[in-house]
Parts: C-alpha cells; structure tokens; sequence
C-alpha cells in the first residue's frame, strides 16, 4: 500500500528518473533544430526534417534493431555489414535478372539467417556476443567482396520506382517510400518491445539475465530472437539502403555500426541492457542527422567534425545516465 | 593405453595448444601449396623471406594486442586503439613535415615523444572515464574511437601527410642484425610488458582486479588505480605501432591508419586464451593470436585473394577457434565423440585448469 501510494507521488510531482535521458535527448534535439533555425533561414523549411528522414532511414530501421539487441545486455557488430551484403546480394542478382520480387525475398531472408545462426552460437556455445558478431561483420563483408569487387548498379523499375516516388504535399515537401518503410517499423517494433511478452521478456532478461531464468522466462529463445530480429532490421535497412543509391557496393556502410551504437545510447539505451525505449532510440537517429545537416549547412566546418561531435555527445549522455544513476554493472 | 590417454588429454588441455595447433596447420598447408613458403634467404646482409614478412607485419599488431590483454585482463575493453594509432602517427608526421630538417634524428625523437605524450594523455582519459567515473569501458573506449578517428583527420586537416624522413622510416623498414627492427621492437615491447607482470606482483593484482574488482579492493589492491595503469599502458603500446604503421609507408593517413586494427588485437586476445570476462591473460598467447591473423592475411595475400575476401577466411577461423575453446562446445562435442559418462568430464576439467 505505502509503495503503491509513494511511486504514484513520486510519478505526479517528479520526472520519473528513466525516462530522464530520452528527455535530455528531447531537449538537445530541439536546442540544435532552434540554433539551426536563427542561424540559417532555409533551415526552417519543413523539408530539411524530411529530408532527415530520408537520408537516415536505413539508419533508423537497424538503429531499431540494436535497440532490441542493446536491451537484453548484447551487442550487435555485424549490422553494417550485413546492410551491405543485402544491398550487395539485392543488386547481383537484379542485374541477373531475377524478378523484383524474388530478390526482396531473398535479400530479407539472409540478414535473419545470419541473426540466428550467431544468436545460436551465443546461447548455446556460450561465446561473448562481441566475438560471435565481429565474426559475423567479417563474414558479411567478406561475402560483399566475394560477390563483387566493383559496384553493382540497380536498373530494375521496381527498384527505381521505390527510389523515385515522392509522397507529399502539392507545395514540394514529400518524403520517399523509405521513409514510410522506416516509420512502420519503428512502430511495430516499439509496439512489441511495449505490448507483447517478447518484449517484456526483452526488458527482464537485460534486466537481470539470472533472475528472467529462475522466474522461468525463455532466455535462451528470447536472445536468438533478438539476434534474429537484429538481423531482420539490417535486412530492411540493406533493402531501403539500395532504395536510396540504387546500387550494391562492397564498402558501404563501413563503421556503421558505430552510428548506430552511437544514436541507441545517445537515445537513452542504457548499454548493460534493461532499459530503454525505441522513441528514445528515434531520437538519437534525428540528433545524428541535425548534425551532419548543421555542419552541412554550415559549410566551413569538415566532415570530421561530425565525429568529433558525436564522441562528445556520446560522452555527455553516458555521463547524465551516470549521474542521475542507472544502474551499471 | 591409460597413460597416453591422460597425456594427451594434458596436452589438449594446455591453454596454448589450440592456438599454436591452428597456426601449426596454416604454416603446414602453405608449404604444402607453395614449397618455397618457408624459404629465407640472405640479401644484402638482410634476412627475406615470408616467415620475416609476417613476423615484420605482425609488428604492429603485437604491440597493440600487448596492451589490450592487460585492459582486457582488468576485464574492461579498449576500442579507442585503432584512433589512437591514427592520432599519434598523424602527430609524428604532422611534426616531421613541418621541420626543414626531416633527418635529424632529434627532430624525429621529438616527434615520437610529442605524439607518445598524447597518447598517453588520451589513454589516461580512458582510464579515468573506467576507472573513477565508472563507465563501462566499451562505451568508454568507444567515445575516443569515434571521436579519435575525427581528431586525427583535425590533426592531418583530411590530407594524407607524406613525409621524407630516414630515420621516422627506420622504424618500420629499418633492420638491425639482419632482421626487420620492427621484430624488435615488438619483442622488446612483449618482454618488458611480461617483465613487469610476471617478475613482480603487477601481472597478479591485475589478474585479481579482473578477476573481481571489489574483492580485490577489499584486499587492498588499490583496483582503480590498476585499471587507469592498464588503460594507459595499452595507450602507449597502440602509439608505438601507430608510429610503425606511419613509418612503413612514410605517410599518416588519418581516415586508413590503424583501421580495425581493435578487432584485430582483441581477437588476437581472445585466441590466444584470454576470456573477454577478465581475469587470468596469457602475453605469449596473444603473440600466437597475432601471429595466426598476420598468417591468414599473408596466405590469402599469397593465393591472390581480394584482401577484403579475405575477411571470410578470418570469420571461419575465428569462430573455429572460439569454438574450440568455448567449455560449452567442448564438453558438446567431448560427449558425443566419446561415450564416457558426463560426471567424469565435469570432474576432469578443475584438474585440467589448476596447473595451466
């Protein structure tokens, strides 16, 4: 009784502490878009927010990904590479001559087999999630070269149809359908971590893998799962990746890994696992985006400033979740 | 028949056999597919050969895989070395090619000790990111790898800086009693570090820091003083092979240098038997580690493989030797192959692992 009336004061009057971080991140997206707006006038354009979107949606969907991975206590090194070996696969066997629709198939099928195969490999072999997906990375990368060494172009008309097509308003603001793409998955993935057993399951095993055992939870089943969702979402962001360039090529989304990790911690993921949220992760996206388009806008600064500053978020938001204490192992 | 049994079971048993098996065989079936392979022949007063090239291109990542066994031992991670490497050759050559003298070997020495100061500065972040804020040193480490990659392109401004220095070039290229001075740098590295852990009590404590750092507190090691020490020590190793990647192609490129060179060394780690969990590290395992992945490059390099194919080879023996050495898939694979009652395996294995 006395704690049931104490946490529902303590969520009245004060900001529940875990949900601190996804605030701060809020807060800091919108601190950036206003800078962006008094410095540049073009930058209130509803378009620049689309445009957004649109160069990071790839980014987004596996971003979504890692969230389910990071919150069971994982990590997942593999995502960039199986990004471009789904886009790589995509595009040989367009320019085969495979049917539009056989190729999506088999180009999603492969990042969830991979998924599986190193969430087995985790569960049952026991080896550090870090080991098993850097193996994988190599493996996909590998593969990528293997196919090709060169680039491959997509000329297919679904392919280019998907690129091309512009979803808007008659005043010139539209965003593309990978856009879309990515916000049905953002969605459904945000309803499962939420609503479903799978995803409370998620939470309980980052939370405390020995407790989610004992309590009886599906550990194991629930790790190879989230491998293999991973693995689905690098899939998806191979495919709108391909949308976006209309091509394979073997050295794209090389260190993406890295931005993803990055945008799921600065979105308030806590890297030991158990909490978290796929809006929060949404948001980290959209803060990585707004910065490439500031130091875009700006034009004087490099492009390596874009790395710099995010080493610097990355440091200022682990050092708030440290502050406001989430708990680290 | 019992006796040969349980000697073979010691030996199979022996942390280093795996490893030292795995590379065994690559050597083996490079000789097999080219006779000349393990041919070294005397030019110049210089020794050539592939055993040299792969000991002399091994360097770097020795140096590195060095470092990360401690940090790993202390049961933390360091990612931020590939950065590092980027960052303290690109201060080097940044240095070097602003002088009118680039000979000089004080100019050189004051490159070198310029860029160790930083790194040591940037390994002592790290340390106290893990070590006294507390942060999980995968994230701490992986503030400075992204953030290292973009200092460094600050430092070369996006350019790659060539520089026309002997002595700089030494350190890469040079030889000294016929072999590559590389080699020896990277086995003086590996002596000193093993000196100080395994001649004094520092290699225990940090053993024992790893092994459980609130324990160790308890009984008076001081762990977060070892831990910052670890993260520092695995700086400087990583700025060494950073001056050596620089010097072997005269030229800091802040976006190439030292790239995966991390996963490179933390692989080498891991084969060479030391568990990601920390606690107990193995130096002389690592340079196997190390060995084995120059190995694979140099034979894939050999069997003119795209370098980056080669990265497939990498997955299949890494996950072989992870395999191989994970309990989990051993005792699998022990109880099917022999009929022999679980209970015994489960028995056997303390005994295996109290002298190793």
């Amino acid at each position: 009784m006395t704690t049931g009336t104490l946490t529902a004061g303590r969520t009245r009057f004060r900001l529940p502490r875990k949900q601190i971080p996804v605030l701060a991140t809020l807060a800091l997206l919108l601190v950036m878009y206003g800078i962006g707006v008094s410095q540049y006038t073009a930058f209130s354009n509803v378009q620049v927010i689309f445009n957004v979107f649109i160069d990071n949606g790839f980014l987004l969907v596996v971003a979504v990904g890692m969230t389910f991975v990071i919150l069971t206590g994982g990590i997942d090194l593999s995502v960039g590479s199986v990004v471009a070996m789904t886009a790589m696969v995509s595009a040989a066997l367009l320019q085969d001559g495979m049917p539009a629709a056989l190729v999506l198939v088999i180009a999603l099928l492969i990042g969830p087999t991979l998924g599986l195969l190193m969430g087995c490999v985790i569960h049952f072999f026991e080896i550090q999630p870090f080991i098993v997906t850097l193996a994988g990375m190599f493996f996909a990368r590998g593969m990528c070269t293997f196919i090709s060494g060169a680039s491959i172009p997509i000329t297919d008309g679904f392919w280019t149809s998907m690129s091309q097509e512009r979803i808007g308003d008659p005043r010139g603001n539209f965003v593309s359908i990978s856009v879309l793409i990515a916000f049905v998955v953002v969605v459904i993935a945000a309803y499962t971590l939420a609503y479903t057993r799978l995803g409370r399951n998620v939470y309980a095993i980052g939370g405390n893998p020995q407790s989610a055992l004992l309590m009886g939870l599906p550990v194991g089943r629930t790790r190879i799962a989230v491998y293999t969702i991973s693995g689905l979402c690098s899939a998806i962001g191979g495919i709108l990746l391909s949308f976006y360039t209309l091509s394979g090529a073997p050295l794209i989304a090389v260190g993406m890994e890295l931005d993803v990790i990055a945008a799921v911690v600065i979105g308030g993921t806590v890297l030991t696992g158990g909490a978290g949220y796929v809006f929060g992760t949404v948001l980290g996206v959209l803060v990585l985006g707004v910065i490439q388009t500031l130091i875009t806008f700006d034009g004087s600064l490099n492009s390596w400033w874009t790395k710099i500053v995010i080493g610097g978020l990355l440091f200022a938001f682990i050092l708030l979740q440290r502050l406001i204490g989430i708990r680290y192992k | 028949m019992n006796d040969t049994m349980s000697r073979y079971r010691t030996m199979t048993g022996h942390r280093l056999f795996w490893p030292a098996a795995v590379l065994f065989v690559m050597l083996a079936a490079n000789t097999i597919y080219r006779p000349g392979f393990l041919s070294i022949e005397l030019k110049d007063g210089h020794l050539y050969g592939t055993p040299i090239d792969i000991l002399r291109l091994s360097a770097p990542l020795i140096l590195v895989a060095l470092g990360m066994t401690l940090v790993i031992s202390t049961g933390g991670i360091d990612l931020s070395v590939g950065s590092l490497c980027a960052i303290s050759g690109a201060i080097a050559c940044m240095y070097i090619s602003k002088q009118p003298d680039q000979n000089s070997v004080g100019v050189v020495v004051t490159a070198l000790a310029m860029a160790m100061g930083v790194s040591l500065v940037l390994g002592a972040w790290n340390g106290v990111l893990v070590a006294v804020i507390g942060i999980q040193p995968i994230i701490a480490t992986l503030i400075l790898m992204v953030a290292g990659r973009g200092l460094a392109q600050l430092i070369t401004e996006g350019q790659i800086i060539t520089i026309n220095s002997e002595p700089y070039r030494a350190i890469g290229l040079g030889h000294a009693l016929t072999l590559p001075l590389a080699i020896f740098i990277a086995l003086a590295a590996a002596l000193l570090v093993a000196a100080f852990t395994r001649r004094t009590a520092l290699g225990m404590i940090i053993e024992s820091v790893g092994g459980n750092a609130v324990a160790s507190r308890l009984a008076g090691i001081r762990s977060g003083r070892v831990i910052f020490l670890a993260y520092v020590i695995s700086a400087a190793c990583a700025a060494v092979a950073g001056f050596m990647m620089t010097a072997n192609v005269s030229s800091a490129d802040g976006n190439a240098a030292g790239l995966w060179v991390e996963l490179d060394a933390i692989l080498a780690v891991v084969i060479g038997g030391t568990s990601l969990a920390g606690g107990r590290f193995f130096l002389s395992g690592t340079i196997i580690g190390a060995l084995i992945i120059q190995t694979l490059t140099t034979t894939v390099y050999a069997m003119d493989i795209s370098p980056q194919t080669s990265l497939l080879f990498k997955a299949v023996v890494v996950i072989a030797v992870c395999l191989i050495q994970a309990p989990a898939f051993r005792a699998r694979f022990s109880r099917r192959r022999r009929s022999a009652p679980p209970p015994a395996a489960i028995a056997d294995k303390p005994k295996e692992q109290v002298p190793a």
